[in-house]
C-alpha cells in the first residue's frame, strides 16, 4: 500500500508537490458480504471523480460490488521502524493464540 | 416499413456511436491523466462495441451480406448517415468532454426507448446501451461541471465548446420519413420526442456548471443524408485505411 507521505504529497500541509491530483486509495468489496480489500490508488480532482477513476481502472469486468474511495492523506501508516516491536505476536503470551479450542463440526473454518 | 428503410434507420444508430467512438479513440495515450485516458478509451470501447451490434443487424435487415465490418470500412463518408455533430474533430478536452455530455444524454433516452422496439435484437442491444450511456453522462456530466465551475481559462473553454457546439445538437432530434415510418413499425422512436426532456436534462448539467446556452441559432444538419463535413472523409481515411489495404484480412 502506498504511503500517505510518498512524492506525490506534502506531508505537512497536503499540497500537491507537483501537477498530480490528489491521490486516493481504492478499495473494493468483492461480493456482497465480503470485506472491502485494497485494490490500488488513483488520481481526482474529488471523490466523485475519484469513484469513477477507480471503477473505470479497477472495477470495469465485474471485479465488484461496492467501491470505497479514501484521500490517501487520510491515511495514517505504519513505519517501517515499528517492524519489530509493534507487530511482535508476543509467542511467550500462548492465551492470544486461540489454539486451545477445537472448532465444532460443521462451523466453516476460513 | 421497407427492409431499405428499417437498414438506413439502424445506419444511422450505428454510425453516430462508431464515428464518436472512433474520435475518443483518438485521445488514448493524449489524455490529461492516465486515469481519464483509460476513461474516455473505455467509453470509446463501449460505442463502439455498441456500433458493431447495430451495424451488425443493419446488415441483416439489409440482406445484401454486409457484416459490420463491410459497413464500418468499404463505406464512403457519402453513405455515412451520423449526425454532423459526432464526426467534428475532437478539439480540446472541453470541447470532447461538452459533446460527449450532448451525444451521450441523447442516446440515454433514445436507447431507453429502444427498449421497446418490437425487433428483439434492437431492444437487446438498446438495453445493454442504456446501462453503458447512463454512466458516460455521469462521467461526463461531472467533468462539464468540474470545467465549467473550476478556473477562469476551464471556464472560458466549456464555454466556447458549448457556443461552438451547440448549432450541431439540433439535428439529433430532427426527424425526417424514416425516423417516423421506423416509430409508426415499432422498430426505431421518432428523435424528435424526446427534444425537450435533452434539453432540461443538458440545461440543468450547465446550469450547475456555470455555463449558458447560446441563443438560439440555426441548426446545422446534413448528416443523415450523406452530406457531411470535410472532416468525416478525412477521419474515416485513416480508420480504412488497413482494411481496405489487406481486403479479407483476419487477426
Amino acid at each position: 500500500m502506498p504511503d500517505s507521505r510518498d512524492q506525490t504529497t506534502n506531508a505537512t500541509d497536503g499540497e500537491p508537490k507537483d501537477s498530480q491530483w490528489p491521490l486516493w486509495e481504492v478499495f473494493l468489496q468483492p461480493p456482497n458480504g465480503a470485506a472491502h480489500e485494497h485494490a490500488g490508488s488513483v488520481h481526482a480532482v474529488n471523490a466523485e471523480q475519484a469513484l469513477e477513476n477507480a471503477r473505470d481502472v479497477y472495477a470495469r469486468r465485474g471485479e465488484a460490488v461496492s467501491i470505497w474511495v479514501v484521500p490517501s492523506l487520510a491515511i495514517t501508516a505504519s513505519t517501517p521502524d515499528d517492524m519489530g516491536p509493534f507487530f511482535d505476536p508476543g509467542n511467550d503470551k500462548p492465551y492470544r493464540h486461540p489454539q486451545f479450542y477445537k472448532v465444532p463440526r460443521g462451523v466453516r473454518v476460513f | 416499413m421497407s427492409d431499405s428503410s428499417s437498414f438506413q434507420y439502424l445506419l444511422r444508430l450505428g454510425d453516430d456511436r462508431l464515428v464518436l467512438g472512433h474520435r475518443l479513440s483518438e485521445w488514448c495515450g493524449h489524455g490529461p491523466i492516465l486515469e481519464e485516458d483509460i476513461a474516455l478509451a473505455n467509453i470509446a470501447l463501449d460505442l463502439i462495441g455498441e456500433a458493431a451490434l447495430l451495424l451488425k443487424l443493419a446488415g441483416q435487415l439489409e440482406g445484401k451480406g454486409r457484416n459490420e465490418d463491410a459497413l464500418s470500412f468499404f463505406r464512403d463518408s457519402i453513405d455515412y448517415r451520423n449526425a454532423l455533430l459526432v464526426e467534428l474533430p475532437i478539439g480540446d478536452f472541453a470541447f470532447t468532454i461538452v459533446r460527449q455530455l450532448f451525444f451521450s444524454t441523447f442516446s440515454l433516452l433514445q436507447m431507453g426507448a429502444l427498449e421497446r422496439s418490437s425487433n428483439g435484437d434492437l431492444a437487446g442491444i438498446a438495453s445493454k446501451a442504456v446501462k453503458e450511456a447512463r454512466y458516460h453522462v455521469r462521467h461526463s456530466a461531472q467533468w462539464v461541471v468540474t470545467l465549467g465551475d473550476g478556473t477562469e481559462e476551464s471556464h472560458a473553454r466549456a464555454q466556447r465548446a458549448v457556443d461552438d457546439l451547440w448549432r450541431y445538437t439540433g439535428e439529433l432530434f430532427m426527424a425526417d420519413a424514416i425516423d417516423t415510418d421506423a416509430a409508426a413499425s415499432g422498430l426505431g422512436v421518432d428523435p424528435s420526442a424526446f427534444a425537450d426532456q435533452w434539453r432540461a436534462q443538458v440545461g440543468e448539467v450547465l446550469h450547475t456548471a456555470k455555463l449558458t446556452i447560446p441563443p438560439a441559432a440555426y441548426m446545422q444538419r446534413g448528416g443523415r443524408d450523406g452530406r457531411h463535413t470535410e472532416h468525416l472523409g478525412h477521419m474515416l481515411a485513416e480508420m480504412q485505411i488497413v482494411a481496405r489495404s489487406h481486403p479479407g484480412a483476419t487477426w
